[in-house]
C-alpha cells in the first residue's frame, strides 16, 4: 500500500498559489528526494503534506487515508513526523526533555524508545542533559530527528537536513538517513545537495515553479543530463 | 422651560462629545496610523487641563500662577506642554515595541496623577484649581455655553483638518507604512524611531489641547475629576468602534459611544440613588463587553481605514 | 541600619507578591505572546473571593485561599474561551486592547458584587513580633513562605511534569511544539489556570499586607509588569528576580522620596532596563 500520496495538489499560505498539481507518492520503504531551484515550492510540497499549507485543490492521502483537511497535531498522531530546516530544537530544553516532548502524544512507556535513540545517536546520549540551545548545529540536527523519531513514525519528513552543516557531518546526515530507513522507515526530503541526495535515494522529484518537472530514479536522474545542468554543477 | 433644560442638556452633550472627539483623533495619530498603545491618554490630558488652567486663571497663592493669560495662548500652552511631556517620554519610549510602550504610559500617566494631587505649590493638590474663565469671556461679554460649544466644536474642525492633512501627506504614509513593516521603511532610509517620535508627540498634543477645552468648559479641575482610566478606555472604545486609522471613523465612534454612554446613564438614573456606584459600574461593565464584541465581531470599526478594503 | 533592614522586610514583602503576579504575566506572554492586561484585575477578584469565604462563611484567610485560586484559575480560563480565544490570529496589540477591556469590565464586577469601599480580612491590629529593633507581622511571614513555597511548587510542575515541560516547550519554539503533536489548546488552559490561580494568591496577600480595593490590582499592574519585564518577559524565573529587586527598590526608595512616588520607582527601572539591557536580567524572549 503507497504510504502516502499527494494528488495534484495546488495551494500556498493565504496568498497566490505556490503549488500548481503537484503530484508525488512515496512507497513504503523508500527514501524519496525533492530538488528544485530555489522558490520551486519544494518546502511548501513538504509541508502541504503535514497540513501546514491551504491546500485549495487536491489531496493528500497517508495509506489510503484522506488527511488532507487533518491539522498538523492531527497529522503526527496517524504516524508522519516532520523535522522543520530551522529552529527545530526548543532551545531552553535538555536534549532529554526534547526528545520527551517529541514523543507527548505517547501514553505508553518512552523510555525503551528513547534508549534507542540514544544508542542510534550516541552523541545524544553523552549529552543527555544539554541544554538544546547550546549544542553545536550537527548536534541539534540530530536532535531534531531525534525527537520527531520519539513517535516511531512510518514516514519522515526532512526539510533540507544537510543545510548549514560542514562537509564531514553533511556525509554523517546522509548515512544516518539511510540507516533510519534501514529500519522501514519511508522517508520525504527535500535538499540543496542534490548531487549526494540523489545518490541514496529510491526515486526523485524535480519541482520548478511549483509544478511537477521529472520524476524518476535516483540513478536515472543523476545520469540525466538536464538535471545534471541544472542542479549539480554541470 | 423644558425646552431651556433639554437644551442645555443638548449643548452639554455636544460639548462633551466634541472634547471626546478630539481625544479619539489624538488616539488615531498614535494607534490608527502608527499603531503606537497609549493608555495613558488621561495623562496627558490632564496635563493640558493643568496648563491651561495655570496660564488663565488670576494670579493666586494656592497654585503656580495663574498668569491671567487668554483663552488662546492657555489652549497653545496646554498642546505645547502635553508635547513636551510626550518628547520626554518618548525619547526613551519609541525605540520599543508596541507593548512595551503601552505598560510605560500606564507608568506616566499614574506618575501624572501622583504629581497631580501632591505637588501642592504647582495644581494646589486636592483641593484642584477654581475659576477657570469660559473661552472669550471678556471680549463677547457673554457667558453662555452656547460660546463654548461653537468653540470647542471649532477646536474639532480644526483638529479633523491638521489630522487628516497629516494622513494624506507623505508623512502619514510613512507612519501607515512603518505600521506595516517597519524594517522594509527603516532598510529605505528613514529614521522610523524619529516619524514614531513625531506621531506620539503630535496626538499627544492633541489630547492637551481636548483637556484645555475641558478645563475651560467646566470651570473647574481637581485630580478626582479626571476618572482617569474610564477616560481613556472611553476614548478607545470609541476609536475600535468608529474605525481604527480613519478620521472620520473616529469622530463618529467618539459620537456613537457618547451616546451610548449617556444613554446607559439615563436608565442607571432609574435604578435610584442608592444604587448609583453599582449603576456605575454596570454601564463601564457594558462598554467593556461591547469593545469585546466589537474586536472580535467587527475589528476594522463602523468606517474601516482607508485601503483596507472599501475605497483607497 | 535598622531603618534599612526594616524597609527590606517589607522590600521582600512586596517583592513576594510582585513575583507571584510577574510569573503569571510571564507565562501568558510566553504562549500567548501578548501583554496581559487584565492581570491586576484577576489578582483583585481573587482578593475578593478570599474575603466572601472570610467575611461570609467566617473561613480563615489561609483556608479561602485554595477556593479562591480555583475561582480565580476557572475566571481567567472562561475570559480565555469566550474572548482570547477568538482573537488568537489578531495582532498581539489588538490583545492586548482587549485585555485592557477585559481589565475594565473586572473591576466593574467587583465593585457590582463587593462595592467600591476599602475592606480587610481581619480588623484590628496584628501583634507583631520583635526582632531587636525590627518589627516583623506574621503575616509578613506567611506572605514570604507562602510565595516560596509557591514558586517551589511552580519549579517542580515546569520541570518534573509533563504538562509543564509542554508550557515550556510551547513558550520555547511555538511552531514545533505544533508539529510535535503538543495540544497547544490544552497547554493554553493549563496556562491561565496557572497564571489566574498565582494571581489570586499574590491578591489575597496584597490584601493581607494593606487592604482590599476594586483598584488595588490594578494599581500593581505596574510594577508587576516592570518585574516580568526586568526578568526577561516569557522567562518565568527572572520573574522572581525581576519581583525582588523592583519590592526592595520601592520600599527602600521611601528614604529619599515621597513615598506616595513608589510606582514612579517601579517606572523608572523598567524604562532604564528597557534601555540598558531589553532583553531583560536574563535572555528572555523576542
Amino acid at each position: 500500500m503507497t504510504l502516502l500520496s499527494i494528488e495534484g495538489v495546488t495551494g500556498g499560505y493565504g496568498g497566490a498559489d505556490i503549488l500548481h498539481g503537484v503530484d508525488l507518492r512515496v512507497e513504503p520503504g523508500e527514501i524519496v528526494v525533492i530538488i528544485g531551484p530555489n522558490g520551486a515550492g519544494k518546502s511548501t510540497l513538504m509541508k502541504a503534506a503535514f497540513g501546514l499549507v491551504k491546500i485549495r485543490e487536491g489531496a493528500v492521502l497517508f495509506e489510503k487515508r484522506d488527511i488532507t483537511p487533518l491539522r498538523p497535531d492531527q497529522i503526527v498522531r496517524q504516524g508522519i513526523s516532520y523535522v522543520p530546516q530551522e529552529r527545530n530544537v526548543f532551545p531552553s530544553m535538555t536534549v532529554e526533555e526534547n526528545l520527551e516532548m517529541g514523543a507527548f502524544i505517547r501514553t505508553d512507556d518512552i523510555r525503551p524508545q528513547m534508549e534507542r535513540i540514544y544508542s542510534f545517536f550516541p552523541r545524544l546520549a553523552e549529552r543527555r542533559g544539554q541544554v538544546a540551545g547550546s549544542m553545536s548545529g550537527g548536534e541539534r540536527q540530530m536532535l531534531a530527528m531525534g525527537r520527531a523519531l520519539m513517535l516511531d513514525p512510518k514516514l519522515l519528513l526532512l526539510d533540507e537536513p544537510t543545510a548549514g552543516l560542514s562537509p564531514i557531518f553533511i556525509d554523517q546526515t546522509f548515512e544516518r538517513i539511510q540507516k533510519i530507513n534501514a529500519a522501514g522507515i519511508g522517508i520525504l526530503m527535500v535538499e540543496q545537495n542534490a548531487k549526494q541526495a540523489l545518490a541514496v535515494c529510491d526515486r526523485g522529484y524535480v519541482l520548478t515553479m511549483g509544478r511537477n518537472r521529472i520524476d524518476d530514479t535516483g540513478a536515472n536522474l543523476l545520469a540525466n543530463k538536464d538535471v545534471a545542468e541544472m542542479f549539480l554543477g554541470g | 422651560m423644558e425646552m431651556d433644560g433639554l437644551l442645555t442638556y443638548g449643548v452639554f452633550f455636544l460639548t462633551q462629545a466634541g472634547i471626546y472627539a478630539i481625544l479619539a483623533l489624538g488616539l488615531n495619530v498614535q494607534f490608527g496610523l502608527t499603531g503606537q498603545i497609549n493608555i495613558g491618554i488621561a495623562g496627558f490630558f490632564a496635563v493640558g487641563a493643568y496648563t491651561s488652567a495655570i496660564l488663565t486663571t488670576n494670579p493666586t497663592d494656592a497654585h503656580l500662577g495663574g498668569f491671567d493669560l487668554p483663552f488662546l495662548v492657555g489652549v497653545a500652552g496646554a498642546m505645547v506642554t502635553s508635547a513636551l511631556v510626550a518628547v520626554a517620554i518618548g525619547r526613551v519610549t519609541m525605540r520599543l515595541r508596541s507593548d512595551y510602550l503601552a505598560i510605560a504610559t500606564i507608568g506616566i500617566a499614574e506618575i501624572i496623577r501622583l504629581a497631580l494631587k501632591n505637588e501642592d505649590w504647582l495644581t494646589n493638590g486636592v483641593r484642584g484649581i477654581p475659576g477657570i474663565p469660559r473661552p472669550f469671556v471678556e471680549t463677547l461679554e457673554s457667558n453662555s455655553p452656547l460660546i463654548s460649544l461653537a468653540v470647542v466644536l471649532a477646536f474639532v474642525v480644526f483638529a479633523f483638518w491638521m489630522v487628516e492633512r497629516a494622513r494624506v501627506a507623505p508623512w502619514g504614509r510613512v507612519l501607515r507604512a512603518i505600521r506595516e513593516n517597519e524594517d522594509g521603511v527603516r532598510a529605505a532610509g528613514k529614521d522610523v524611531t524619529r516619524f514614531r517620535l513625531q506621531a506620539f508627540v503630535f496626538g499627544s498634543s492633541l489630547m492637551g489641547m481636548a483637556g484645555a477645552l475641558y478645563a475651560h468648559f467646566i470651570g473647574f479641575i481637581s485630580p478626582e475629576a479626571f476618572l482617569p482610566l474610564y477616560g481613556t478606555f472611553l476614548v478607545w472604545v470609541m476609536l475600535i468602534a468608529g474605525g481604527a486609522g480613519n478620521n472620520k471613523g473616529a469622530l463618529l465612534g467618539a459620537l456613537a459611544i457618547w451616546v451610548l454612554w449617556s444613554a446607559t446613564q439615563f436608565l442607571t438614573d432609574a435604578l435610584g440613588a442608592e444604587y448609583a456606584t453599582q449603576a456605575g459600574a454596570l454601564r463601564v461593565l457594558l462598554i467593556g463587553v461591547l469593545l469585546q464584541v466589537i474586536l472580535i465581531a467587527r475589528p476594522q470599526g463602523i468606517l474601516p481605514e482607508h485601503g483596507s478594503g472599501g475605497r483607497g | 541600619m535598622t531603618e534599612i533592614l526594616q524597609l527590606a522586610i517589607y522590600g521582600v514583602v512586596l517583592g513576594s507578591i510582585l513575583t507571584l503576579g510577574a510569573i503569571g504575566v510571564s507565562l501568558i506572554f510566553g504562549i500567548l505572546r501578548f501583554a496581559h492586561f487584565a492581570h491586576g484585575d484577576l489578582m483583585t477578584l481573587g482578593a475578593y473571593f478570599a474575603l466572601s469565604l472570610v467575611v461570609g462563611l467566617g473561613f480563615p484567610v489561609w483556608a479561602s485561599a485554595p477556593f479562591a485560586i480555583v475561582g480565580a484559575a476557572l475566571v481567567a480560563i472562561a475570559i480565555d474561551q469566550t474572548v482570547y480565544r477568538h482573537l488568537r490570529k489578531a495582532a498581539p496589540i489588538i490583545l492586548l486592547i482587549s485585555s485592557f477591556g477585559i481589565a475594565i469590565a473586572l473591576r466593574s464586577v467587583v465593585q457590582l458584587i463587593w462595592g467600591p469601599h476599602n475592606e480587610v480580612y481581619a480588623s484590628g491590629i496584628q501583634m507583631p513580633w520583635r526582632v531587636g529593633d525590627l518589627v516583623i507581622k506574621p503575616d509578613h511571614v506567611w506572605i514570604v513562605l507562602g510565595a516560596v513555597v509557591l514558586v517551589i511548587a511552580l519549579h517542580l510542575f515546569l520541570t518534573r511534569t509533563k504538562m509543564g515541560k509542554a508550557m515550556r516547550a510551547m513558550s520555547d519554539n511555538m511552531d514545533l511544539a505544533l508539529v510535535s503533536g503538543i495540544p497547544s489548546e490544552r497547554v493554553i488552559m493549563v496556562t491561565w489556570a496557572v497564571g489566574g490561580g498565582l494571581a489570586a494568591v499574590a491578591g489575597i496577600f496584597l490584601g493581607m499586607d494593606t487592604r482590599l480595593h476594586p483598584v488595588m490590582g490594578w494599581s500593581l499592574l505596574l510594577p508587576v509588569f516592570a518585574a516580568a519585564i526586568l526578568g526577561g518577559i516569557g522567562r518565568p524565573y527572572g520573574a522572581i528576580a525581576g519581583g525582588m529587586v523592583i519590592g526592595l527598590a520601592m520600599e527602600m526608595s521611601t528614604m529619599v522620596i515621597n513615598p506616595t512616588y513608589k510606582p514612579a520607582v517601579a517606572f523608572a527601572l523598567m524604562v532604564l532596563m528597557l534601555i540598558v539591557r531589553p532583553q531583560g536580567l536574563f535572555k528572555g524572549n523576542p
